[in-house]
């Protein structure tokens, strides 16, 4: 017989954990990648050693395997949800990660953006806070939905990973039921409920993408 | 309006410092459209980026409504750039903003209300015959429906000065005729002053009162627009007046072209009939004076602000020792004549 209510229980703990992840994240991603945009040689906002320190941070963090950093934030995740286990607790490891992701996923999609807009808005008198909120984002829109959308489907496997040492969600139930009582059907259907997920979360992100994108068709 | 004194631009690149701008000195009157023309490298976009400080000149003034731009403040000079127009070859219209958004967008840096906005927009649309496009998106738009956006959006915030990068540069010549005459439209309807560059002789020719040649950074020339065609003074405005009145040579005889006089070769003419000069009987007097065979390989003339010129490309064959003769007789009549090479007299032409 299965769990049914477990497997609810942790479908929803796992959408918990990403949604929320890739909030804190992007909210720390975005103006990351921008500032690492816009500091670049002959950008708006040029400052050359403001910049490596960004990227270096960002090549650092990014090098850094999931399942370690979870182990190594442990000290943060306490200060900040008071425990080192549960699913806020994972949210911590979560989000660090995927931050400097959307870094760099935001500074990819501020790279496609034309420097001819840019000269157009300067020369209408922009400041360079209103060719970043008028110019940048809402031209690399469909470019940064895109990067967040690979970023949730990252999540969406990362949070399985942290489940597995006590964070809950999906991740956690499989290991438990499937793993250590040899329940196969419990397996299969976590993975099939993580694959609907995933489905779901790009097919979202491709139709926003395509609807910000304005290409007429 | 605009005055550029003693403007010099260097770029300095890991491979040396490029001089693109050398002691430019450039006075634009209001109301006028001056055009530069200049061949690709020549520095136009480099100059006209110093008249708003898109590009800082290295040195030198630039005057735009009696105001110094290079020594004003950031917000000073934010201010300025607001009435000073700028439209681009490639448009640059923001691809997330329809077209009536597109065109707010200098009223919204501004600061200006929506209902400021529209009624500022909406006479746009009207001139720039855009009204049925307002909630169209760039991509849906043709390219001179988008430069119309692009005209409609450097006007919104009334500037005193429009300044035209190579905006028919991406057009087709039929669309860039509509572009041109709306640029003569609105500088007649809102005494606007213009200042394009361009590659083409044609924008010059339809749309400019005044023009200066750019060359290799430098301004070698600079007349109003009929004295221009018809009395130029140095050998690249001669070719680009050439190259936009007449077509090249046919291939028959461009292939077989050569630069001196053999034996057995007869000359290609080029002859500017520059003070109105009828162009028919000299050429029958010539023929019936000197018995030369003359083959007119091509011929235009054009009327550029009611100054009637023509050029005229002859192949001339006869007794050699009556080819010089002619050649005195066409320019004793302010004919000027170029020999443009010579054919082997058994080309067919
Ligand atoms: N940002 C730049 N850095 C270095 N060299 C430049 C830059 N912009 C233009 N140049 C050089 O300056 C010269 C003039 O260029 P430009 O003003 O674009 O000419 P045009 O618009 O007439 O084609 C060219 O030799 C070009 O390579
Ligand atoms: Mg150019």
């Amino acid at each position: 017989m299965f769990p049914m209510t477990l497997l609810f229980n942790a479908t929803i703990e796992t959408v918990y954990m990403v949604i929320v992840a890739t909030i804190i994240a992007t909210l720390v991603g975005l103006p990351w990648g921008i500032v690492l945009y816009t500091s670049r040689r002959g950008n708006i906002l040029a400052h050359p050693l403001l910049y490596q320190v960004l990227a270096i941070i960002v090549n650092v963090t990014r090098s850094i395997p999931f399942i370690i950093l979870m182990i190594a934030v442990i000290p943060l995740t306490r200060i900040l949800v008071g425990s080192s286990i549960g699913t806020n607790a994972a949210i911590v490891p979560l989000s660090l990660c995927a931050m400097p992701f959307i870094a760099r996923v935001v500074e990819n999609a501020l790279l496609e953006v034309d420097s001819g807009l840019v000269e157009a808005a300067t020369s209408m008198g922009a400041t360079a806070w209103q060719i970043i909120c008028k110019v940048f984002i809402p031209e690399a829109l469909p470019g940064i939905i895109n990067g967040l959308t690979l970023t949730v489907v990252s999540l969406i496997g990362y949070s399985a990973m942290a489940g597995a040492v006590g964070g809950g969600g999906l991740g956690d139930l499989a290991i438990r039921y499937g793993y250590q009582r040899f329940d196969t059907s419990v397996m299969l259907i976590t993975i099939v409920i993580m694959i609907v997920l995933v489905q779901a979360v790009q097919l979202v992100g491709d139709k926003l993408a395509k609807w910000y994108a304005h290409t007429g068709q | 309006m605009i005055t550029l004194e003693h403007v010099h631009k260097n770029y300095t690149t890991s491979k040396g410092t490029i001089p693109a701008l050398r002691d430019i000195n450039i006075h634009v009157n209001p109301g006028e459209i001056f055009g530069i023309i200049g061949k690709s490298g020549a520095g136009k976009s480099s100059l006209i980026r110093c008249v708003n400080l898109l590009e800082r000149p290295s040195s030198g003034k630039i005057i735009v409504a009696n105001e110094e731009l290079t020594t004003l403040s950031a917000a000073k000079l934010r201010a300025a750039r607001r009435k000073i127009g700028m439209i681009f070859q490639h448009f640059n219209l923001l691809s997330s903003r329809n077209v009536y958004d597109n065109i707010a967008l200098p009223l919204e840096l501004a600061g200006h209300t929506h209902k400021q906005m529209e009624d500022t927009i909406m006479p746009l649309l009207e001139l720039t015959h855009l009204t049925d496009k307002k909630m169209a998106y760039p991509a849906q738009l043709s390219g001179g429906q988008k430069q119309r956006v692009a005209i409609a959006r450097a006007l919104a915030s009334k500037p005193h000065v429009l300044l035209s990068d190579e905006a028919t540069s991406a057009l087709d010549p039929e669309t860039t005729l509509t572009i041109l005459q709306l640029l003569k439209n609105i500088r007649d309807t809102l005494n606007l002053t213009i200042l394009l560059i361009t590659h083409e002789m044609s924008v010059i020719k339809s749309c400019c009162d005044r023009v200066a040649i750019l060359q290799e950074g430098e301004l070698i020339e600079e007349n109003e627009v009929g004295e221009f065609f018809t009395h130029p003074k140095t050998e690249v405005a001669k070719n680009f007046i050439a190259s936009s009145v007449l077509q090249h040579l046919p291939a028959a005889i461009e292939r077989h072209l050569l630069a001196l006089e053999q034996p057995d070769t007869h000359p290609i003419l080029r002859l500017w009939f520059l003070q109105g000069t009828a162009t028919q009987p000299i050429i029958s007097e010539i023929s019936r004076q000197f018995n030369l065979h003359i083959n007119i390989l091509q011929a235009n003339v054009e009327y550029i602000k009611n100054h009637a010129m023509g050029i005229m490309m002859i192949a001339l064959r006869g007794e050699n020792a009556k080819i010089q003769p002619a050649i005195q007789y066409l320019k004793e009549r302010s004919v000027q004549v170029e020999v443009v090479g010579y054919v082997p007299n058994d080309i067919a032409v």
